[in-house]
């Protein structure tokens, strides 16, 4: 079966600081896989570079087989045109730490905006898309609020269904809970379980250890550009082998 | 100062005042609208464009904007004139307010564009629009908002760089109680009467803008 998710030998670098450096990863449908690592390790950029918000220099990101980004012509390597782009952004969605909801549109037009715009849905049709995920996501009461009216897990959750409502391969989650207040974290991580448990195939950027053990079917750990260690979430958090990643686990909580 | 005198006169005055008034509310208003609509354009192309385009525009913006109003209009009327474009002093007029305006709305549209944060856009790429759709639904909405006091404030000195255009010829408002005050001697009432009639226009142009950011503000 072709995998949702196939990066192969991916280079990336901000000017001379080398970020990514010959990352190998394939996520197959139904996986979740948990990306671990300690800041600058290169987890958000890899997340990007699939969301193709961050151009790469070398190797190839496919989704459902397809390359994203760039395609070879003559022996040289191209960007693809922006709508070319922008359809294949389209096939994975992404959730980002600081929401990122557009603050002029409520909850529900906030949803409906790339059912409306990308996928060139009807009003009644779009709407009904919104309301069912925003249901999903606990947020129906609320779906004519503004984004400054919510609380952060609350307008996390709006940014969640404005992803998922577009039918994504593949879901992104980058740090979705680095900037709520404590109190605010379960009920986003809840939904995140929520749509894991139904199958929705996803890679996550995470720093909740316990929750990256409990949902993962896959956990990656990352170290300096590179995949340092990858398996099931029993050998990772149980049996690490490197001791790069022993001293990662041991500074984080459990 | 005999009020019923000055009251006779005015009200023998009307027609002309009234149109001069007219004059001033159409070049206000053409010069606001055109010069709003290109501004856009140059906001955009100062964010957006490529750095041959910003270049040329920082200078069309930086020039146009340190330059008197007076001396643009007096360049549209006589220096066009010698390249061959003859334009009647209104079309002139209105051309020296509309490339004004075009510079202030956008520099203000730059910034109103700057200050909205990456994640804003990025959001808009990553449910798959294009960047004329992020522009269009996501973007210039909220710079919109964001630059509408300051942009009701150019409209403000639009119609006050507008009695310019007396010096070129236009009748507009200060231009026709001239030539009232030239009639009647009533030059301290007249002058009066159209600083009153400034006063007024601008304050309601401030109310209604006022009125406008309630009503598109977005709930807290």
């Amino acid at each position: 079966m072709t995998p949702v998710l196939k990066i192969t030998d991916l280079h990336k670098s901000f000017g001379d600081v080398k970020v990514l450096t010959g990352i190998d990863l394939t996520v197959q449908k139904g996986d979740v896989v948990s990306l671990i690592g300690s800041s600058g390790s290169g987890k958000t950029t890899l997340l990007r570079c699939v969301n193709l918000l961050e151009e790469f220099e070398r190797g190839t990101i496919e989704i459902a087989g397809e390359a994203i980004g760039y395609r070879e012509e003559g022996g040289r390597r191209r960007r693809l045109p922006e709508r070319q782009i922008a359809r294949q952004r389209a096939m994975t969605g992404m959730a980002f730490q600081q929401f990122n909801l557009f603050p002029h549109m409520t909850a529900l037009k906030n949803v409906m905006l790339g059912l409306v715009k990308t996928k060139k849905l009807g009003q009644d049709e779009a709407r009904a898309i919104a309301e069912k995920w925003l249901d999903r996501v606990g947020m129906i009461e609320r779906k004519d609020h503004f984004p400054g009216q919510l609380s952060g897990g609350q307008q996390q959750r709006v940014a969640i269904a404005r992803a998922i409502a577009m039918n994504p391969q593949l879901m992104l989650f980058d740090e979705v809970t680095s900037s709520l207040d404590p109190e605010l974290v379960q009920e986003v991580l809840a939904v995140v379980r929520d749509l894991a448990a139904d199958g929705m195939t996803m890679l996550i950027v995470t720093h909740e250890m316990r929750f990256a053990r409990d949902v993962s079917t896959k956990v990656v750990f990352m170290d300096q550009g590179r995949i340092a260690e990858e398996g099931p979430p029993e050998a990772v958090f149980g049996a690490p082998k490197s001791e790069r990643l022993a001293g990662f686990l041991a500074n984080s909580e459990i | 100062m005999d009020l019923s005198l000055f009251l006779d006169n005015l009200w023998n005055a009307r027609m002309s005042l009234l149109a001069g008034f007219g004059n001033t509310l159409l070049i206000s208003l053409v010069a606001v609208i055109l010069g709003s609509g290109l501004g856009v354009l140059v906001g955009l192309a100062l964010s957006y464009g490529n750095l041959a385009t910003r270049f040329v525009l920082r200078v069309y913006t930086d020039f146009l904007r340190g330059t008197p109003v007076f001396v643009l209009i007096l360049a549209c009327f006589y220096v066009l004139s010698v390249v061959g474009v003859d334009l009647s002093a209104f079309q002139a007029g209105v051309l020296a307010l509309t490339l004004f305006c075009s510079s202030h709305v956008g520099e203000i549209i730059r910034g109103a564009l700057a200050a909205i944060p990456k994640g804003q856009t990025e959001a808009a790429k990553s449910i798959g629009l294009t960047f004329g759709q992020t522009f269009a639904s996501v973007l210039l909405p909220q710079a919109l908002r964001q630059i509408l006091p300051t942009w009701v404030n150019t409209a403000t000195e639009i119609v006050k760089a507008s009695t310019l255009l007396s010096i070129i010829g236009v009748v507009e408002l200060l231009l026709a109680t001239q030539q009232v005050i030239s009639r009647t001697y009533l030059s301290l009432e007249f002058y009066f009467f159209a600083g009153f009639v400034y006063w007024l226009l601008n304050f309601l142009i401030e109310q209604a803008g006022r009125a406008v950011e309630r009503r598109v503000s977005i709930p807290q």
